[in-house]
């Protein structure tokens, strides 16, 4: 194993926090849109530190999963707890508040297009009140992080949809939250586009160390995700040497609306599904 | 199109009357409790009230001056001419002035919000407001109820001044009346009933035009074709509300002042 740092770090933020019960917890959930079954008995749960990645084909519940954790949307059946609260019990005005735990970045960023990119990403600050001069500070701060900086002025119809999904990123960290929540980061971008938010999402995992789901579709994405990390030294995402893996991150597999994969990068790749394999190849 | 058998069609429209119902409540309730967006209530009455102010200018003068026209032919008849001030300034204050002004706002604010919520929902704007922990609803539908409501209110008054005005242009400079007598007799037809009859309906207008406007926008579903289709749905049913809840205020006012 090769990311020992990370999963030091990861540790620390356990022990930070007091507690080693997992953050998010989906127990057999199940949703049907009209007469469609989408989400069928789905149970996983996500560790505090670890990165979660959703994998699957397209139309396979992912998105809708995202949203159930989120208390966006409330299943048939089952539940699921995140920070150890039953998100599909709660009244939405409590989930408001339990939100202000968790970031989101949306398939297509969901910027608010009446708004400049330096309100975009201090929202969340603006509606808690921070001072002015304080969400300015910490939005220069976020969108350095996004290396998107020189945008803080300008509206999302100006930016290119690589831009929009970084700033998207910069208002999910900017109120450093417990959990990251990132539905399709690369959807619809170029590969190289795609590279560059998935080295965000690698440096925000190894800088914060924060508890993450990412949805994607394309197998580079994610491997990119399980096989490199971020060297703080350099400040350059890097291959782990001698092919390792980070331990961290993990993968649930998803298709037409249940579970066919939940473990290791490790036991992915040595998989004897055939579903799987075929998938993979 | 697929058929709806009548118990689904009757289960949906139960539901969206539902759905309606509760969202005009926690837009009217969310005033009373913090935050309160007051920044955004601002904005939306400089855009409804302000920016709705042309086409009400135009359409109130408008009236006023071909009801005038119109009257005077069959007043005529009656040789009575000089009462086109009372037909005018009757017909502008209890009827035509907040019906039109609310239909002109309809048409260019209900719309207008159908569409803006609607392409926010169908972006996931709306979801992304949710997931930063804030209230829709309160946010986006309440400061557009409340601003919708008051702005209306004052719109209405200024459609009522425009008409009558209208009215005293062509009564003056077309069928050759005095000015003076003209306001007089518009000013003897009005009665306290009238005007409370006239400015009650906005209140009722500028309710349906900013929850209908925002119910549809909230509701949108199926991209851009499904914003064009709630967008549509908004002006057609709240057109048809403000000229329905039109004649039930006219005749309550009726049986509260007799007239």
């Amino acid at each position: 194993m090769t990311a020992e740092p990370a999963n030091e770090s990861a540790s620390l933020n356990q022990a930070d926090t007091g507690s080693t019960e997992p953050v998010v917890v989906v127990e057999d959930v199940s949703i049907i849109f009209d007469v469609k079954p989408v989400l069928q008995n789905i149970s996983f749960s996500v560790q505090r530190g670890e990165t979660r990645i959703i994998l699957g084909p397209a139309g396979g519940g992912k998105s809708v999963l995202m949203k159930l954790v989120n208390g966006l949307l409330r299943p048939d059946s089952g539940t699921i707890r995140v920070f150890g609260e039953d998100v599909t019990a709660m009244r939405e005005t409590d989930l408001f508040k339990l939100r202000a735990r968790i970031g989101m970045v949306f398939q297509e960023s969901a910027l608010f297009d009446s708004l400049s990119v330096e309100d975009n990403v201090a929202y969340r600050l603006h509606e808690d009140r921070v001072p002015d001069e304080e969400a300015h500070k910490r939005v220069v701060e976020a969108l350095q992080f996004v290396e998107l900086e020189q945008t803080i002025a300008k509206f999302p119809p100006e930016l290119s949809g690589g831009m929009r999904r970084r700033v998207s990123i910069a208002r999910a960290i900017i109120a450093k939250p417990d959990l990251i929540l990132y539905d399709s980061p690369t959807g619809g971008l170029d590969p190289i586009t795609s590279t560059t938010i998935i080295e965000l999402v690698i440096k925000q995992r190894d800088v914060s160390h924060t508890t993450s789901l990412v949805i994607t579709h394309r197998l580079q994405d994610a491997f990119l995700l399980a096989r490199h990390r971020f060297n703080i030294q350099t400040g350059k995402v890097e291959p782990i040497p001698n092919g390792g893996i980070d331990d961290s991150t993990k993968f649930l597999v998803l298709n037409e609306g249940r579970i066919v994969f939940d473990g290791t990068t490790h036991e992915l790749v040595h998989t004897t599904d055939p579903w799987l394999k075929e998938y993979l190849a | 199109m697929p058929f709806a058998s009548p118990e689904s069609f009757a289960k949906q429209r139960i539901a969206a009357i539902q759905d309606y119902s509760v969202l005009s409540w926690h837009a009217i309730a969310n005033i009373f409790s913090r935050p309160r967006y007051w920044a955004d209530i601002y904005t939306q009455m400089d855009s409804i009230g302000v920016g709705s102010m042309p086409i009400v200018v135009l359409t109130g003068f408008f009236t006023g001056c071909v009801l005038a026209l119109q009257s005077a032919t069959s007043l005529q008849e009656f040789g009575s001419v000089s009462l086109t001030g009372n037909l005018v300034a009757l017909s502008m204050v209890k009827e035509l002035g907040p019906v039109l002004t609310g239909l002109m706002v309809s048409g260019r604010n209900a719309s207008g919000m159908a569409s803006e919520l609607g392409s926010m929902k169908v972006t996931e704007q709306i979801d992304a407001m949710r997931a930063l922990g804030t209230d829709p609803v309160r946010k986006l539908v309440t400061p557009r109820l409340y601003a919708t409501v008051f702005m209306l209110f004052f719109l209405t008054i200024i459609a009522d001044a425009v008409g009558i005005a209208g009215g005293a242009l062509v009564a003056v400079a077309l069928l050759g009346l005095n000015a003076s007598s003209y306001f007089h007799n518009s000013y003897r037809a009005l009665v306290y009933g009238d005007i409370a009859q006239g400015l009650t309906k906005p209140l009722f207008s500028g309710f349906i035009i900013a929850t209908v406007g925002c119910y549809f926008g909230m509701n949108t579903k199926g991209g851009t074709q499904g914003v064009g289709k709630s967008t549509t749905q908004a002006v057609v049913v709240s057109s048809v509300f403000i000229i329905i809840v039109d004649f039930i205020v006219s005749r309550a006012m009726i049986g509260i002042f007799g007239r």
